[in-house]
């Protein structure tokens, strides 16, 4: 890697400062020291594969969408009037039992923590999505930032050339940019394990050297007497990203067939198996915030089969994760946090489903130094309170994930209009934070 | 004896055709028809709007940037009211055209054009009821943007197209304009609150959204104004025979009720209008009221609101941003007062409103500029330049829209124009690979007017994407193949090429460039692949994606 090379990449790293009171002179100076040049990258540089505590967290969602059902996932309450078919079996965690689709998962209960009383009053998908992504309710005149966003923005990775903020088997909402700019939007993977869409070029080095070469000579001209406005659209960096990112050897983390056949068995051959593979490749590269989906959770008609269906996806592949990352020495330095935007109702409607419940609805958390073995919270068996013991309200958990990524969340950020808005109006949940 | 010769007969007519188109200038193929108002009657208002500006630059010691080339401004033109640019076949005839302000009066031919109409629709189709598909059956977008686009085509008064939007009742395929109501249809109900925040939104320019819950933080919009407009909505009832006004249902009178926020109670709210109730109408129904009421001829933001928005559509930027947060009207007058005035006295014409903008000094502006010499005392070059962007002294450089760039996209790798005459199999080919396009590259959904910056995938997409990989490749029916084989010499491959994806004759620098690379490869397997590394190289430069 030459030192050109690395003030690229410095240049991407998104900055760690408010985005629009800082950008333009801090854009403009590197973008100077850049130059006019567009090459095919050098060698990537070796990744610093820090383990433990050294290397810098990074945050995992694994996203249930269409709005699990706590009641056969983390908080059943079989032989009850509300629990319909669902029984519960014993945890790695002494007293804890969760649904008895997820035996694997049971195994690995004394890693994480469970919230079983989240509350929210968006009981609309793409509302309740917008909330439980990025913690704040929809305002019509703005669009929030994703959590995931926001810690790129956060804490780029100069030594990255591929994204740093993806979504694997991408929701119809993944995480967004919001008014930090569409470049914090999470980096969409269609089909995790079968490479990315557009990756490769379609013709071979010396003529795609000739394009660039090409493409030189007319930014020179279009630049010429508009340097600062070119300067400012950013396009020849997000280039010169583009062309880095194609011939990256990083690349080999989107790629699953360099691992054992028993690994990947392990995860399941599931596309969303692949993905949580995925995703802890990427995790090693020093990705710093990915979302993998497992769609499929809306069921308003049959809710029991359809739960067991995605059970058979979820279970091997968030236990394999859980198990991975751990043994990795790799937990500490990862966030997990597994939920979709509510929960399900505790009745069972005349179809076999369950509705939307944005009142109490569960959450798996761990890692990324946070507390083990925490359970948080209780919903009423007999379904006719409707709001739990100790609710918590969605905006506390992000407050909690921030502080253990040690982000002053109280700290404000400009929106492109002026109007100051705190990362997160929330307050951390003390009895997960160490 | 002559069928088997005429699909020769007709490449062979073709050929020749498109040789034509692409060596030589049209002299005046057609006769241009005058349509649009004549610059004559822009003349006054014009002539207003340019001593603003030349007060404003003087006022801040600014020396704007010089007129832009005309083919630059056609450019922008095309992008902005038909989301595509000018064809080699266009820009042939547009340059032979000899009149004077011939930029005026390609305007006036593009707002004529139905391409125009199904554009600007959809533009506006996102401010009113926005990008989302809603509770299809009651609501159809679809339908809505097409009535859009048939009152454009015909320029119907923009004051009765809002008027229609607020007051119509019927249903949504067989009057379309009750869509803009019925896209709040959710749970059951028409959203009342979500309309008033909307509707101040979209028509008068300004948000009192916060309002629902507390006054507005500086203008005058107070909780009980919000509540007082929702409630004009309150009678509206969407049932078997579409949206209609039920004042009295089941012998109960219906009343607009809130939750009192301090009680928590329902209470019922009346309509009221924040200002000058004198402009509402006796014996109407409640949305017709408000109809009235806020396309009435003293309602200063009406006319500012859409006079901002036009300008957003046109520049990429708003003149006041956000574009429909504008402040209360000023004591003096200013631009969009100017324009506004002059859209209301010649009856809401939303196609004279455009020509107006377009003529002005500010839209003719290039795009180049450099801040003068430094000498002691002056502001750093940043800071000059920024100050040129905001005086609207330089024409800005904005992120094209993916509409935009599939537009552009698939026009380049046509001689031709791309419209409603083309062939079935172009316009097919438009439509099925839009909707992909735009997604892959991000649809910017209502908020379409912020400024944002360009991202990895979207470079990947016209880096490496199919569809712009087939629009470049030597095919017999591109233009990248067509250039190759009549251009010429090198030179004018070079040329038309660049005409052909930047609407811009190359540098002596760029010529030099690619004709070396040309005269470097005498074989033409070779030669094709220069042909298309060069239309690679322009799609993917900033000038191809922005607008400028």
């Amino acid at each position: 890697m030459t030192r050109h090379m690395t003030a690229v990449s410095e240049f991407f790293s998104p900055d760690p400062v408010s985005p629009r009171t800082v950008s333009r002179r801090t854009v403009l100076q590197r973008a100077a020291a850049l130059g006019l040049s567009f090459s095919l990258p050098a060698l990537a540089p070796r990744q610093a594969r820090a383990r433990g505590t050294e290397r810098p967290t990074s945050l995992l969602v694994v996203w249930l969408a269409g709005g699990p059902s706590q009641l056969e996932t983390w908080d059943p309450h079989p032989g009850t009037k509300i629990g319909g078919d669902t029984r519960s079996i014993d945890t790695s965690l002494p007293g804890v039992q969760i649904a008895e689709w997820f035996p694997r998962v049971a195994g690995q209960m004394h890693h994480l923590n469970l919230i079983r009383s989240l509350v929210s009053k968006e009981g609309d998908h793409e509302r309740g999505t917008y909330l439980v992504k990025t913690g704040y309710r929809p305002d019509p005149t703005l669009i929030h930032p994703s959590i995931g966003a926001v810690l790129t923005h956060e804490f780029p990775n100069p030594s990255l050339q591929i994204p740093l903020h993806l979504s694997l088997n991408p929701s119809p909402w993944p995480g967004r940019g919001g008014f930090l700019g569409d470049q914090y939007d999470a980096f969409k993977v269609y089909e995790p394990g079968a490479g990315l869409q557009n990756i490769k070029s379609r013709v071979e080095s010396p003529r795609q050297q000739r394009r660039l070469q090409g493409l030189q000579v007319v930014e020179r001209t279009f630049g010429n007497r508009r340097n600062r406005a070119v300067d400012e659209t950013l396009h020849r960096q997000t280039v010169q990203r583009a062309v880095e990112m194609m011939d990256s050897t990083q690349l080999a983390a989107f790629e699953i067939d360099r691992e054992p056949e028993s690994v990947r068995e392990n995860y399941g051959d599931t596309r969303f198996g692949r993905g949580c593979l995925v995703a802890r490749r990427l995790l090693e590269e020093g990705v710093r915030a990915i979302e993998v989906t497992l769609d499929g959770f809306d069921s308003h008609v049959n809710n029991l089969e359809t739960h067991k269906a995605r059970a058979e996806a979820l279970d091997p592949a968030l236990a394999a994760l859980v198990a991975d990352l751990v043994e990795r020495d790799l937990f500490d330095s990862t966030l997990l946090v597994c939920l979709g935007e509510f929960g399900r109702t505790p009745s069972i409607n005349p179809l076999g489903g369950r509705d939307h419940w944005p009142s109490g609805f569960s959450c798996l958390v761990g890692g990324g130094g946070l507390r083990r073995g925490v359970v948080l919270g209780e919903t009423d068996p007999t379904g006719q309170k409707t709001e739990p013991s100790r609710p918590i309200e969605v905006p506390d958990l992000y407050a909690t994930l921030y502080e253990a990524f040690g982000v002053d969340f109280t700290r404000e950020y400009q929106t492109p209009i002026g109007r100051p808005m705190a990362i997160c109006p929330g307050t951390p949940i003390e009895d997960l934070l160490a | 004896m002559w069928k088997p010769l005429l699909p020769l007969a007709v490449v062979a007519g073709i050929v020749g055709l498109v040789a034509s188109a692409v060596r030589l200038p049209f002299s005046a193929r057609h006769d241009v028809a005058e349509v649009g108002a004549p610059p004559a009657q822009l003349v006054e208002t014009v002539d207003q709007v340019n001593r603003l500006f030349a007060a404003r630059w003087q006022a801040a010691g600014l020396t704007p940037a010089p007129r832009a080339d005309e083919l630059q401004v056609l450019r922008r033109l095309s992008l902005a009211l038909q989301g595509t640019i000018p064809s080699l076949e266009e820009i042939r005839e547009f340059e032979a055209d000899r009149r004077p302000d011939r930029l005026s009066h390609w305007t006036g031919r593009i707002l004529a054009d139905p391409r125009f109409a199904d554009y600007f629709a959809e533009r506006l189709a996102r401010a009113f009821v926005g990008n989302e598909e809603g509770q299809f059956i009651i609501f159809r977008r679809d339908r809505f943007t097409q009535w859009l686009s048939e009152h454009l085509q015909r320029n119907t008064p923009y004051d009765q197209l809002v008027h229609e939007m607020v007051a119509a009742t019927g249903v949504a395929t067989g009057k379309p304009a009750v869509n803009f109501v019925l896209a709040t249809f959710a749970n059951d109900q028409i959203d009342c609150n979500k309309l008033a925040g909307k509707t101040v939104r979209a028509f008068l320019g300004q948000r009192i959204d916060c309002a629902q819950c507390h006054d507005h933080p500086f203008d005058h919009w107070k909780q009980p104004d919000f509540e007082g407009l929702a409630a004009y909505y309150g009678q509206a009832r969407q049932s078997i025979v579409g949206l209609e006004d039920k004042p009295v249902l089941d012998g109960k009178p219906r009343e607009f009720e809130v939750l009192d926020r301090k009680t928590n109670e329902p209470r019922v709210v009346e309509p009221r209008v924040p200002f000058h109730p004198e402009w509402i109408p006796a014996g109407a129904t409640r949305r017709a009221q408000l109809a009235t009421w806020i396309t009435h001829p003293g309602n200063r933001r009406f006319e500012r609101a859409i006079a901002n928005r036009v300008w957003a559509l046109l520049f990429g930027r708003a003149f006041h941003e956000p574009v429909d947060d504008l402040r209360d009207p000023p004591d003096d007058p200013d631009l969009l007062d100017v324009l506004g005035r002059d859209f209301r006295t010649h009856g809401c014409d939303l196609r004279r409103l455009i020509q107006v903008i377009t003529a002005s000094a500010p839209f003719r502006l290039s795009s180049e500029w450099n801040p003068p010499e430094a000498t002691a005392g002056t502001a750093d070059p940043d800071t000059q330049w920024q100050e040129a962007e905001r005086e609207w002294g330089v024409f800005p450089l904005i992120r094209l829209r993916p509409e935009q760039v599939i537009g552009a996209l698939l026009q380049s790798s046509s001689v031709q124009t791309i419209d409603q005459n083309s062939h079935l199999f172009m316009r097919f080919k438009k439509l099925v690979t839009q909707n992909d396009f735009v997604r892959e590259y991000g649809d910017l959904g209502s908020d379409e007017l912020q400024d944002r910056g360009g991202t990895i995938p979207q470079r990947l997409l016209l880096m490496n994407g199919k569809l712009a990989w087939e629009a470049l490749k030597i095919d017999p029916f591109n233009s990248s193949a067509r250039i190759n084989a009549f251009a010429g010499d090198d030179e004018r491959r070079v040329e038309t090429a660049f005409l052909v994806c930047l609407t811009r004759r190359p540098s002596r620098d760029e010529v030099q460039t690619f004709a070396a690379t040309f005269a470097e490869r005498p074989n033409r397997p070779a030669r094709r692949d220069v042909m298309e590394d060069l239309f690679w190289t322009l799609f993917n430069s900033t000038e191809f994606s922005w607008n400028h």
